[in-house]
């Protein structure tokens, strides 16, 4: 990590209660993000990257259950905070990127509206200079005619502008961090590129720290600068972006790095893997270790107390009872022809 | 919008005239016209004579075209029992119906819509269950016997309201109650679901996302969209009430359409019944139309195509 | 959410369908209750003649407007009374409960027979034929039912019969409407394109494929339905145009206590208390079973 953290999180728990039992889809989750950097959480539809995200904000939905042993956002600890104070950072130091821009929009106000709306909540402004901000916000967004475009309502947008103006409200109170939970993903791949380039741009240009969730390492190779791989609620492994590609450590991430194409090394035709079987349940305590049932190096003791991370560096840790030597030897294995 | 609502202005004309067909039967099927006309004194050739006179001898379609003429220019017949123009006695008690038809939407909206808002921000609590036990309450109450009950208490008992009649705006009040307690439980439904939905909705995250507080979210994202379907549910109901009215009206001795309508149909005044069902229609009709427009007209995804 | 198990201690002990559709049912506290009234009320208007102490049609002009026997001058030889001809309160009470079942099953049956046809037709063919159904369903909406069934049954006369087939054509819209929609969604489901592939016959595919899985939103409509006659037949009695005198009808015997409900309230208050508690109990009847058949609908 470069520079002073704006976020620290340490010992995250996101606890739902239900009438079979208590879902525990979050697990003493522990990172920090530095000032104007790129932190990617990645992993597969379920792992619990979502719900990390709207804990930081403390949006979770109703029934569930948030608790931290810290949890700093540029030196005030949001654990703390009560909601009248949490909503005055919301929208303007920390914001965040929906992954649904169809549904994200409130079908019954403009464009313009919306965005000015973000703006009047936090600035002593008038309308017409959050009007301001909204045209020049959209114009950096790469949107046309943004004065006209205020006047439209969202069903008049296609799915790729809405994100874009998803973003420019997220930016209206030019926040330090920014939230985007998988801003890409219901978007067409052509898009996809377009709006990831965007936001790199906004955020070297405004000097944001990024929080980006996806379950897409493509994406994660391209923008991200530290990396936080999460599977069944906890997170298995972690590191710099180039250290995890090079060599990954968990079992979990060497399978997810075999099952993305690298162009020159993967063969045409070649099988490119998958992780056979499914997620475990997230009911109540996990005893050992949640990927062993997926894992080929699995042993006995991997079912058994609870399974620490690893630490090899001060930036660098992963989840798994094998030594570091052997997880190099099998990552060396699995990338070998 | 505009295609929109050239189509539904089209399916109402439809309505209207098929509605007008059928109350023109009813006044067919009740019998001999001429006979009745003549009075029951009248000799067969009188009948006959009334029959030419009035057109009666003529095919019914035609007489239907003579009917439907005339009612278009406002006269719907006269009464066989009054001798009067049949419009001027129903625009005479047109007002009494229209104020207790909307005082009583008025009191079903003031109860429906807060309850219904409290129930849908906290479900399952004690507003909630409230809320639930008076729609399924109100749904079972058989409307005449709720306002007998009404007049025993606040009539009889505590002498707060009079049991009868239109001497003043208290008059309206327990019939209002008693009419649109009925359709109260539709309206807390209706806001409850749509409240439910839209408090759950990605844009309400959105804007909680945006750090704006309760009180913004709840009247300016959440209550505008929930309160669409109210509203076109409102239209109707109220067309409802203006025809159930009836019921009511009698309990109270409220002299107003439905009123009329009762005791005509107990004096076998059919030329007024067949107005009565015919502007009872129309009226309802003139209220879907306005309701589904309004509704287009608040949804953006419709009026801004 | 797939289960997945880590050690046999950690399984989660899944209950059979059965077993999870028995404790719902009984665990649905107005389901049960509205059930219990539903069934005794059965019960009363079966049994009227054994339950019944006195004829309820015979008069007793001596004993007119005896209080029931929780007032002081009440007594058990007319437990819940008499009206205003002396007649055994309680005997009119209980052979009524036979007026307003049989109304409201048979006009709901009326009601739904129509109602489902044309929603089959309308959904199932779509089209021209939807068009057609979904004007004749806002034409009925249109009309005013209260004055409308009044009128007819004043032209045709009020006897039991009349009543329930008014009642039964004018009761049908919903049935319409939620067929309809139900049907549209049905006939889209792969397994009815492939019997439609397979080459079924529309009637069969539409008895055998399509009915069974709308039954159960029928059977709510047919409970909501049924609560809406008995009201309506009510309310129609109650201002003297639906069934006539002497039957023990709830309404009629609402009605024909009215003129004595400053003097003694329970002549009115006692029919239409059974009105209420039937209707009620059928509504939660209703809402349960929408519920039980929808669980994901609950929060």
């Amino acid at each position: 990590m470069i520079g002073e953290p704006i976020l620290e999180v340490e010992g995250l728990d996101v606890v739902i209660p239900l009438l079979a039992g208590t879902l525990r889809p979050v697990r003493d989750l522990a990172f920090a993000v530095a000032r104007g950097e790129t932190f990617c959480i990645v992993g597969e539809s379920g792992c619990g990257k979502s719900l990390t995200a709207l804990a930081l904000m403390n949006l979770l939905p109703r029934r569930a259950r948030r608790s931290a042993r810290r949890l700093r956002f540029a030196g005030t600890d949001l654990a703390r905070l009560d909601e009248r104070r949490m909503a005055d950072l919301r929208g303007d130091r920390i914001a965040m990127i929906f992954q649904e821009p169809m549904t994200a929009l409130n079908p019954a106000y403009t464009i313009g509206n919306q965005l000015e709306e973000a703006m009047l909540r936090h600035r002593r402004v008038s309308r017409a200079e959050a009007r301001d901000r909204a045209i020049f916000l959209l114009e950096k967004v790469g949107i046309t005619a943004a004065s006209s475009r205020l006047r439209q309502y969202p069903h008049q947008l296609s799915g790729g502008l809405r994100q874009r103006v998803m973003i420019a409200m997220a930016l209206m109170c030019g926040p330090e961090l920014i939230i985007a939970d998988e801003p890409t993903t219901a978007l067409d791949v052509t898009i996809q590129a377009q709006i990831l380039h965007l936001l790199a741009a906004l955020q070297r240009e405004f000097r944001m720290a990024v929080i980006l969730i996806t379950h897409d390492l493509g994406i994660v190779a391209r923008v991200a600068d530290r990396v936080a791989v999460m599977y069944a609620g906890q997170i298995v492994e972690t590191g710099a972006v180039a250290d995890i590609f090079a060599r990954p450590m968990h079992p979990y991430t060497q399978g997810l790095l075999r099952c993305i194409p690298v162009p020159g090394r993967t063969r045409r035709g070649a099988h490119l893997g998958s992780i056979p079987g499914l997620v475990p349940s997230l009911m109540g305590e996990l005893a050992g270790c949640g990927f062993r049932n997926r894992c080929v190096y699995a042993s006995p003791p991997c079912a058994a107390g609870g399974i620490g991370l690893v630490p090899l560096s001060p930036q660098r840790a992963y989840r798994c009872l094998l030594p570091p030597r052997e997880c190099a030897a099998n990552a060396a294995a699995a990338a070998a022809p | 919008m505009l295609a929109f609502a050239l189509k539904r202005l089209a399916l109402a004309l439809l309505v209207a005239l098929t509605v007008s067909i059928i109350s023109f039967s009813l006044l067919r099927l009740s019998g001999d016209l001429a006979q009745a006309l003549a009075g029951p004194s009248a000799t067969a050739a009188d009948v006959e004579a009334v029959r030419k006179a009035y057109g009666l001898d003529q095919p019914l379609w035609v007489q239907y075209l003579a009917w439907a003429r005339q009612a278009l220019h406002g006269d719907l017949g006269t009464s066989f029992f009054f001798k009067e123009p049949v419009a001027a006695m129903i625009a005479a008690r047109l007002p009494v119906t229209m104020t207790l038809g909307v005082s009583a939407l008025l009191f079903a909206l003031l109860v429906a819509l807060p309850l219904g808002i409290l129930a849908a921000l906290k479900p399952n609590s004690w507003v909630d269950r409230l809320a639930l036990t008076l729609s399924v309450v109100g749904q079972a109450l058989p409307s005449f016997w709720f306002a007998l009950m009404l007049m025993i208490l606040f009539g009889l008992k505590l002498r707060w309201l009079p049991i009868s009649g239109t001497a003043s705006w208290k008059s309206f009040v327990m019939p209002a109650i008693a009419l649109g307690y009925y359709g109260m439980p539709t309206f807390m439904r209706l806001t409850r679901a749509g409240m439910m939905e839209v408090l759950a909705s990605d844009y309400i995250r959105t804007a909680r996302a945006k750090g704006l507080r309760a009180p913004a979210i709840l009247l300016k994202h959440a209550l505008r969209n929930a309160i669409v379907p109210v509203v076109a549910v409102a239209a109707v109901q109220l067309g409802f009430f203006l025809g159930g009215s009836i019921v009511i009206e009698s309990v109270f001795a409220l002299h107003g359409v439905g009123y009329l309508g009762w005791e005509s149909i107990s004096r076998a005044d059919f030329p007024v019944v067949q107005a009565i069902v015919l502007v009872l229609a129309l009226f309802y009709i003139v209220l879907t139309l306005l309701a589904d427009l309004l509704n287009a007209f608040l949804d953006p995804r419709i009026r801004v195509g | 959410m797939t289960v997945e198990t880590f050690s046999g201690a950690e399984r989660i002990l899944e209950p059979s369908a059965g077993a999870l559709l028995r404790r719902r049912v009984f665990g649905h506290a107005g389901f049960m209750i509205g059930a219990a009234i539903i069934l005794a009320i059965l019960a009363a208007a079966l049994l009227a003649p054994w339950l019944a102490p006195h004829d309820p049609y015979a008069q007793d002009l001596t004993r007119r407007l005896v209080p029931p026997v929780w007032d002081a001058k009440g007594s058990w030889l007319d437990p819940l009374g008499t009206d205003q001809l002396g007649r055994d309160y309680l005997s009119r009470l209980l052979f009524g409960a036979r007026i307003s079942l049989l109304i409201g099953f048979s006009a709901a049956l009326i009601s739904g027979l129509i109602g489902t046809g044309l929603g089959l037709c309308a959904g199932y063919f779509g089209g021209r034929v939807d068009m057609v159904a979904s004007f004749v369903v806002t034409t009925r909406l249109a009309m005013p039912v209260v004055l409308v069934a009044l009128a007819v049954v004043a032209l045709a006369g009020g006897s039991l019969h009349i009543v329930v087939a008014v009642l039964g054509l004018l009761l049908w819209d919903r049935f319409a409407v939620v067929t309809r929609a139900a049907t549209h969604q049905v006939r889209q489901l792969d397994y009815v394109a492939a019997a439609r592939a397979t080459g079924c016959s529309t009637a069969r595919i539409i008895l055998a494929e399509i009915l069974p899985n709308i039954m159960n939103a029928l059977i709510v409509i047919a409970t909501i339905e049924m609560a809406n006659a008995i009201l309506l037949d009510a309310a129609l009695s109650f201002l003297g145009l639906g069934v006539q005198p002497p039957l023990p009808d709830w309404g009629l015997m609402v009605a024909e206590g009215k003129e004595y409900m400053f003097f003694s309230p329970w002549v009115i208050a006692i029919p239409g208390l059974a009105l209420f508690t039937l209707v009620l109990a059928i509504n939660l009847v209703g809402d349960g079973l929408r519920d039980l058949a929808a669980p994901e609908n609950r929060n």
